[in-house]
């Protein structure tokens, strides 16, 4: 079973521990760390009016949220009245269903594929598979984790996690046709290589399955940006499109998401705008030039309507930039596999345990310092920091913490609670402490904090509480 | 508010859990700048802001001692606080933490308009240019989020920094970006956390400042402590320590008292 269908997420601690000894990934991570924010920090530079654009983004987002039905039907009667198909789907299971079932009915054999994390969500090569139909994935990066196996560790670059050395290594594991002395030293040369073979599935495409950044109410339009192109074959060179995207993607009308371009690419990759924007809407009319005879669109629910009217619901304004994950001093450290699931860094912290549950995803929440990086930089102003204490509560309150940090915390706050029983304890125990430390002024070891003594010493205390110095000393003045 | 009419006003000094129990020196720093500023500091009995249970999901002790703060600190003019990070508690989470009881939320709303980080009380509401201390080493900041996201802290220590004699203030690459302390999350996620400190103790080793300066004692505490693994010999100190002329008061951090550096 693949990772997409179970989860390693609930082994976070785990496979971040992996992920630490990982020098290869850590050479990844730390170009990453780097290079998308400073392109982000130069996009910023040159737009003063960003942080109202912010503001607008948001607002767009909100009113739609507020209206999320509404704009559903209508988009679906344009989608129909341009001779399209819309198939709402409530769980990935319905989801992988009615695209699989197109694929039989048309007795599609291959399907190439554009970038759609929609479509990790779903699992749905997995379900491509076992129905005798071969997914191809075109973009870059997606074709590279295809070829090892792998889910994305990133929603925007999902390969991101790999060196350049490593990719060298999969193409000559993975096209033996080609002369085994070929040079791929250069990272274009990986690139041509990857176009020659990509361009053959294009052409013997029978279905091409894109996601979409947007899907506009007003004209029954869906968007995807992409900088490869890919996208654009995928989606015209075979005779059915099939689009699977999330009902959060909605958005009321063109002018609308011309806005939301503008925050997207800057974000994401400091681009001004992608480098293609492509716009679809249902199949070749008549006199078009080209395009497909059949167009889908599988819209996918998956626990997002009931996260509507919660404390959850500003998730949905999420456009997938990647920027919170790109300033995310956890992700940075352990790379997106550790989160176990589709989605990582702040925004899969939030979203993962809405969508697998948080008994499965309650880790990822606890998993920051709160340093609130990512609120900062997100371009929908989405509050991740607060949105993952609420995860917290609801563990707490369902008892799903673990024992250690309940009793941990409940004596701290008995304590708390009571002021002069306070200062009576901390008083002697400050004084122990200091005077275990005297020699020192550190600590190489602690009972109940290794977690914090195997990485760095603990620094002893002066050895006198401040209120008790403060009385000692104010008083006798 | 300005000058004139902040000067003489009573302010409760919330020292934190962490100055209270490690560095009683960072609170009579604290003391000994609100009072050269013209006010009048109390020092009331007192334990938690509750940010540890309020970061836990523990709403129910988070809200109790948040209220026991209000109760004790209310009747000054103003709450200071030497830390970003429980100034941020008490300025930005009280009032959230009583939505769904619109009194008690009123009441935490007027106790949070009140509260100030050390630093950006100092500048922002006492309007203090200078301050008559004399530190003459090169010093590196790094600037705690929640201080830093939270409450906007970044140029006042900077500025106030400035007029210390002598000092000079080497910046490290990415000071803003987190330590990795986090609270529990340093305990809990201990092998994450010591990753991030470890990169950033990289940062501050290599603006080769011989002295780190923070608002907050827990990333204080963080930092230093992985130097001190490391076996770098560093002095880190809380800024309060350097700006209110106190560094001969106590130790470095992590450093055994009659060390001199
Ligand atoms: S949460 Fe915000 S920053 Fe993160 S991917 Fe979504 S829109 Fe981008």
């Amino acid at each position: 079973m693949s990772i997409h269908a179970n989860p390693t997420t609930p082994q976070f601690k785990e496979n971040a521990h992996k992920a630490l000894g990982d020098p290869q990934l850590q050479e990844a991570m730390g170009k990453l760390r780097v290079g998308f924010t400073a392109a982000r920090q130069m996009a910023m530079a040159k737009l003063p009016e960003f942080e109202a654009l912010r503001d607008s983004a948001r607002d767009i987002k909100n009113h739609t949220l507020a209206h999320l039905d509404l704009y559903l039907e209508a988009y679906e009667k344009k989608v129909t009245e341009s001779g399209g198909h819309v198939h709402f789907a409530r769980t990935a299971e319905e989801a992988r269903k009615a695209i699989v079932d197109i694929c039989k009915a048309r007795g599609a054999k291959t399907v190439t594929k554009g970038k759609s994390m929609v479509s990790e969500e779903i699992a749905l090569n997995d379900a491509l598979q076992e129905a005798g139909v071969t997914p191809v994935e075109t973009d870059l990066g997606e074709y590279i984790i295809q070829l090892r196996g792998e889910i994305p560790s990133h929603i925007i670059a999902p390969a991101v996690h790999l060196t350049k050395d490593q990719v060298e290594n999969d193409f000559r594991r993975g096209h033996t046709h080609l002369p085994a002395d070929r040079d791929l030293r250069e990272p274009t040369q990986l690139l041509t290589e990857a176009r020659g073979i990509l361009r053959e599935k294009f052409l013997a495409a029978d279905i091409g399955i894109t996601g979409a950044n947007f899907l506009i109410a007003e004209t029954g339009t869906s968007i995807i940006v992409t900088n490869e192109g890919n996208g654009d074959l995928t989606q015209i060179l075979p005779k059915c499109h099939i689009v699977i995207a999330s009902i959060e993607k909605i958005t009321p009308t063109l002018e609308d998401v011309s806005q939301l371009l503008r925050v997207l690419a800057r974000s994401a990759t400091g681009q001004e705008m992608s480098v293609y924007t492509t716009l679809s809407t249902g199949p070749r009319r008549p006199d078009d030039v080209d395009g497909p005879e059949e167009y889908h669109v599988v819209l996918l629910d998956n626990g997002r309507s009931s996260m509507i009217g919660t404390q959850f619901q500003e998730m949905l304004r999420c456009i997938r930039c990647g920027a919170c994950m790109n300033h995310c001093p956890v992700y940075h450290a352990v790379g997106g596999h550790a989160y176990g699931w589709v989605y990582p860094g702040p925004m899969g912290a939030v979203l993962t345990p809405s969508l697998i549950g948080v008994e499965k995803g309650g880790q990822l929440p606890n998993a920051s310092t709160f340093c609130g990086r990512c609120e900062s930089v997100c371009p929908m102003r989405i509050p991740l920091p607060g949105m993952m204490r609420h995860w917290r509560e609801r563990e707490f309150e369902r008892h799903l913490a673990p024992a250690g940090v309940r009793y941990g915390l409940g004596a701290w706050a008995f304590f708390a609670k009571r002021p002069s029983l306070y200062r009576a304890a901390t008083r002697v125990a400050m004084h122990v402490m200091g005077y275990y430390a005297r020699k020192t002024g550190k600590f190489h070891a602690l009972p109940l904090a290794s977690g914090w003594t195997d990485w760095r010493d603990f620094p002893a205390p002066e050895g006198e509480t401040f209120q008790a110095k403060w009385k000692r000393e104010r008083t006798r003045k | 508010m300005n000058e004139a009419t902040a000067r003489g006003k009573s302010v409760g000094l919330m020292a934190t859990c962490l100055v209270d129990l490690f560095r009683p020196t960072v609170g009579f720093a604290a003391a000994k700048l609100l009072e050269d500023a013209g006010c009048t500091v109390d020092v009331p009995s007192q334990t938690c802001c509750g940010q540890p249970a309020y970061n836990s999901g523990d709403k129910a002790h988070a809200r109790a001692l948040a209220l026991q703060m209000i109760e004790t600190f209310e009747k000054y003019d103003y709450v200071v606080t030497p830390s970003g990070s429980c100034g941020g508690t008490m300025i930005k989470h009280y009032p959230e933490m009583f939505e769904g009881d619109p009194e008690l939320q009123r009441r935490a709303q007027r106790f949070s308009a009140k509260c100030f980080e050390l630093v950006s009380f100092l500048t922002d509401v006492m309007k203090i240019e200078k301050v008559a201390s004399a530190f003459p080493r090169r010093v590196t900041y790094h600037d705690s989020c929640s201080g830093l996201r939270e409450l906007g802290v970044q140029a006042q220590p900077r500025k106030l920094l400035a007029t210390v004699q002598g000092l000079e203030l080497v910046e490290m690459k990415d000071s803003d970006v987190c330590c990795g302390f986090g609270g529990t999350f340093a305990v809990k996620f201990g092998e994450i956390s010591g990753q991030i400190v470890e990169r950033k103790t990289q940062d501050i080793i290599a603006s080769e400042a011989p002295v780190l300066l923070a608002g907050d004692l827990g990333c204080l505490m963080n930092m230093a402590g992985r130097l001190s693994r490391k076996g770098r010999e560093m002095e880190v100190r809380h800024v309060a320590e350097v700006l209110a002329n106190m560094t001969d008061e106590a130790p470095p951090i992590g450093e055994p008292a009659g060390v001199a550096r």
